[in-house]
C-alpha cells in the first residue's frame, strides 16, 4: 500500500492544532477523572449534530499518521454513517483503514463495543447522543452538574426501584448507566447493556465524546465499572436467547433480521468483523452455505 | 434468503450523484448564478448569514444553490465552513450611531432627529401575488432623493437623557465567545444575545410571540428598529490604532419596555436589545424581546415559569444546527438499542402474562 496521504487542503484529521490541543486537554482531564463529563468547546463539524461530531472530535484530537483506524456503527463497519465516517478520516488524515479489531489501533464506535476483546493500546471512541445519564430524570443541565458534584444519585436509584415495582425488572435496556470507581454515574452510550461488561477492566483507553452536548469523558484502562443494580435485582446482561444464525456464535449479540412476510426470522451477528473471523475459520450457523468444495 | 446488507459505500456515491442532478433541476432551464441569489434572494442570504454566523453573501448564496434553497442546510454549510476559518482577533465595537441608515423607524415618537425613513419594507404593501413578476423584463425604478446628512442619533439616548430609561453603563472587557468555550450557565447578557442572534428565527420569533402572549410578558414597545450598513473597525497592534477593515449590514432593534423601580428608586424603562446580520426585521424584534423577557432576574422580577424566561430552555434549544442534527439523527440506524428494547419487552410480557395465568389458576 502507498503512504497514505491526506487531503492539503485540510489541516491533518480536519481541525486546526489549537483546537485538537484543547480537546487533548478535556481528554486527559477525563481520564484523570473517570466518569467525570468535562466541558469542551466543542467545533462544528462537516457533518450533523447527533452524527457522531463528538466521536469524530475526540478521533481527531487522537489520531497520528501511523495509526489504523476502524469504524463501526451498530457494530459493522459498512453501515452508511460508519462508511461516511470512515471516509472523513481517510480524506482529511489519510490514515489507513481496517475492518480488524485486531489491527485497529483507534477504534470508533456508535452503539456497540466489539466483541473480541481490547487489548492494551487500543484506543475506543464512542460516539454519545446525551451524555447525562440523569437528563430524563432532570431536565437541567445546572441541576444534574450540581447532583454529580454531590454524588446525589438517589433519583437514579428511585428510578430503578420503579421499574422493578412496576415491571418486576429495571426497564433499561441500552444505555444502562453504570457507576465509574465508585464515584461518578455515567452513560455508557447507547450500547446494549449486553455490552456493559466490557466496559469495566478493559485494557484499552475508552474516550466518549458528545460534540452537540460539549462533553468528553473517559474510562482509562482497568477501570472499575459497576452497572447500577439491587442485590436482590442483580445486573443482567441478556441478549436474544439464539446463536447466530450464520457462524453460530453463541455469546455475541445478535440482531434479529425479518427474512419474510409470514414473520420468519434470522439472528446475526451484530459485530460483523467477529462474525466474519469466526466464519473464515470454519465456523457455521442454521443459514450458512454448504461448504464449497476447493 | 438474508442477504447482508453490504454496498453502504455504493449507496452513498449514487444518493449523492442524484442529489446533484436533483440540484440542477431541469437543464433547460437556465441554472441559477450564485449573483442572481445573492441579489434577488437577498433576505435569504441575510438569514443564512445571520444564523450561520459568518458576514459573507456571496458564501451564503453558495450555501443557498448547494442547498437546493433548504436554508438551514445552507446554515450549516455556512458553520463547517466558519469552523476552519482562523481567528485574528475581535473588532472594535460597531458604532450602529454613525450606521449608513436605509430605514429607521419609530413606534414611540412620531418624529425624531433624523426623521422616520421606511426604506424597502414590506410594511404597507398588500399581500396580492404579482403576476407582473411571473414575466421577465421589468426593471423597476424607484424615486430618489439627496439624503440629508443629518445625524440620527438613537432614539432610546433621548429618553436616557431624561434619566427616563435605565442606564446601561459600558463594559470593556471582552464579551465570552460562544463557540470558542462551552456554555456554561447561568450565561451573561452578551452570551444570550450571541445565542439569539444565531439562533433560529422561527424559535426566536415563537419565544418573542409567547412573551407578547402573556407567556412571561414585558409590555415591548420597538423604540427604535434601524437597518443600514457600520464600517468594521480593528485595532491592529502593529499600527496602535484601529483601521477599518470592511462594512457589513445590521438590522438593530431597541425596546422600551416595562418600569422596574423600588420604594427608593424611581420607576424606569428597561431595555430589550436585538442585533442581526443584514435586513433581519423579524428576528431584531423578537430577539430584543427575548432578551428582555430572560432579564427577569436582573431587573427583579418575578420567575412566572415562562419558557422565555427560561435561559437554560432557550439556550440550549434556539440552535437549528444543533436541533435539526440531532432530530435527523433518529433516521440512523438504531437496530442494536431496538433490539435490546425487543428483547426486553418480550422478556417482560411474557413474565406478566405467566403472572396473570398463574392468578388465574
Amino acid at each position: 500500500m502507498n503512504a497514505p496521504h491526506h487531503d492539503p487542503d485540510y489541516n491533518f484529521a480536519y481541525l486546526d492544532e489549537q483546537t485538537k490541543r484543547m480537546i487533548r486537554r478535556a481528554i486527559l482531564k477525563g481520564i484523570a477523572v473517570p466518569g467525570y463529563q468535562v466541558p469542551f468547546a466543542s467545533r462544528e463539524m462537516p457533518m450533523p449534530y447527533g452524527w457522531g461530531t463528538g466521536g469524530v472530535q475526540v478521533t481527531a484530537a487522537c489520531l497520528v499518521p501511523e495509526d489504523r483506524l476502524k469504524v463501526i456503527d451498530q457494530g459493522a463497519d459498512d453501515t452508511t454513517n460508519a462508511v461516511s465516517i470512515r471516509r472523513f478520516f481517510q480524506r482529511t488524515a489519510g490514515v489507513a483503514a481496517t475492518e480488524k479489531t485486531t489491527e485497529a489501533s483507534v477504534i470508533q464506535t456508535r452503539h456497540r463495543i466489539p466483541e473480541t476483546p481490547l487489548t492494551e493500546g487500543q484506543i475506543l471512541v464512542y460516539q454519545v447522543p446525551i451524555p447525562e445519564p440523569l437528563r430524563f430524570l432532570e431536565p437541567r443541565e445546572s441541576e444534574t452538574r450540581r447532583m454529580h458534584a454531590l454524588a446525589d444519585y438517589g433519583l437514579m436509584h428511585v428510578k430503578l426501584y420503579e421499574d422493578i415495582a412496576r415491571h418486576g425488572a429495571i426497564a433499561t435496556a441500552y444505555a444502562y448507566p453504570v457507576e465509574v470507581e465508585g464515584r461518578y454515574v455515567m452513560d455508557p452510550s447507547p450500547i446494549p447493556k449486553f455490552d456493559n461488561p466490557k466496559l469495566g477492566d478493559n485494557p484499552a483507553i475508552q474516550l466518549f465524546g458528545a460534540g452537540r452536548e460539549q462533553r468528553i469523558y473517559a474510562l482509562p484502562p482497568y477501570t472499575a465499572v459497576r452497572s447500577l443494580d439491587f442485590e436482590d435485582y442483580p445486573f443482567d446482561p441478556s441478549k436474544a436467547d439464539h446463536d447466530c444464525d450464520l457462524c453460530g456464535a453463541s455469546g455475541s449479540y445478535l440482531d434479529e433480521v425479518i427474512t419474510d412476510d409470514q414473520g420468519s426470522r434470522m439472528f446475526v451477528c451484530s459485530d460483523t468483523d467477529y462474525c466474519e473471523t469466526r466464519r473464515d475459520a470454519g465456523h457455521r450457523g442454521r443459514f450458512s452455505p454448504p461448504e464449497v468444495q476447493a | 434468503m438474508y442477504v447482508a446488507v453490504k454496498g453502504g459505500e455504493r449507496a452513498i456515491e449514487a444518493a449523492h450523484d442524484w442529489l446533484a442532478e436533483e440540484r440542477r433541476g431541469n437543464p433547460e432551464v437556465p441554472e441559477l448564478s450564485i449573483a442572481q441569489i445573492r441579489e434577488q434572494m437577498a433576505l435569504a442570504v441575510n438569514r443564512v448569514m445571520a444564523e450561520g454566523s459568518l458576514y459573507d453573501p456571496d458564501l451564503a448564496a453558495l450555501a443557498i444553490k448547494q442547498a437546493r434553497g433548504d436554508l438551514i442546510e445552507a446554515v450549516f454549510l455556512i458553520r463547517a465552513y466558519r469552523t476552519t476559518l482562523p481567528r485574528f482577533g475581535g473588532s472594535v465595537p460597531v458604532d450602529t450611531d454613525k450606521m449608513a441608515l436605509t430605514r429607521r423607524i419609530s413606534a414611540t415618537f412620531k418624529d425624531a432627529p433624523g426623521g422616520q425613513v421606511l426604506g424597502p419594507t414590506f410594511d404597507y404593501t398588500h399581500r396580492l401575488l404579482d403576476f407582473k413578476l411571473m414575466a421577465e423584463g421589468e426593471t423597476p425604478q424607484a424615486q430618489t432623493r439627496d439624503s440629508a446628512p443629518e445625524p440620527a442619533p438613537h432614539i432610546l439616548h433621548l429618553l436616557d437623557r431624561d434619566g427616563l430609561m435605565e442606564p446601561q453603563p459600558r463594559h470593556d472587557t471582552a464579551p465570552p465567545a460562544l463557540t470558542r468555550a462551552p456554555l456554561e450557565l447561568p450565561a451573561t447578557r452578551p452570551l444570550r444575545l450571541q445565542a439569539l442572534t444565531r439562533g433560529d428565527e422561527g424559535f426566536v420569533l415563537s419565544m418573542a410571540y409567547s412573551t407578547q402572549r402573556g407567556y412571561g410578558r414585558t409590555h415591548a414597545f420597538v423604540g427604535e428598529l434601524r437597518i443600514g450598513t457600520v464600517a468594521v473597525e480593528m485595532d491592529i497592534p502593529e499600527l496602535g490604532f484601529a483601521v477599518e477593515i470592511g462594512e457589513i449590514e445590521l438590522t438593530e432593534c431597541e425596546t422600551v419596555n416595562q418600569f422596574t423601580g423600588s420604594k427608593t428608586e424611581p420607576p424606569q424603562f428597561t431595555r430589550g436589545y436585538g442585533l442581526v446580520f443584514g435586513q433581519s426585521e423579524r428576528k431584531a424584534i423578537s430577539m430584543s424581546l427575548v432578551d428582555r423577557a430572560l432579564r427577569w432576574k436582573e431587573l427583579g422580577e418575578e420567575d412566572t415559569g415562562a419558557p422565555a424566561q427560561d435561559e437554560e430552555f432557550v439556550l440550549y434549544h434556539c440552535d437549528n444546527i444543533q436541533a435539526t442534527g440531532f432530530l435527523e439523527h433518529i433516521k440512523l440506524p438504531h437496530y442494536v438499542d431496538f433490539q435490546s428494547e425487543l428483547e426486553l419487552i418480550r422478556r417482560l410480557r411474557r413474565e406478566a402474562m405467566t403472572a396473570h395465568q398463574e392468578a388465574a389458576e
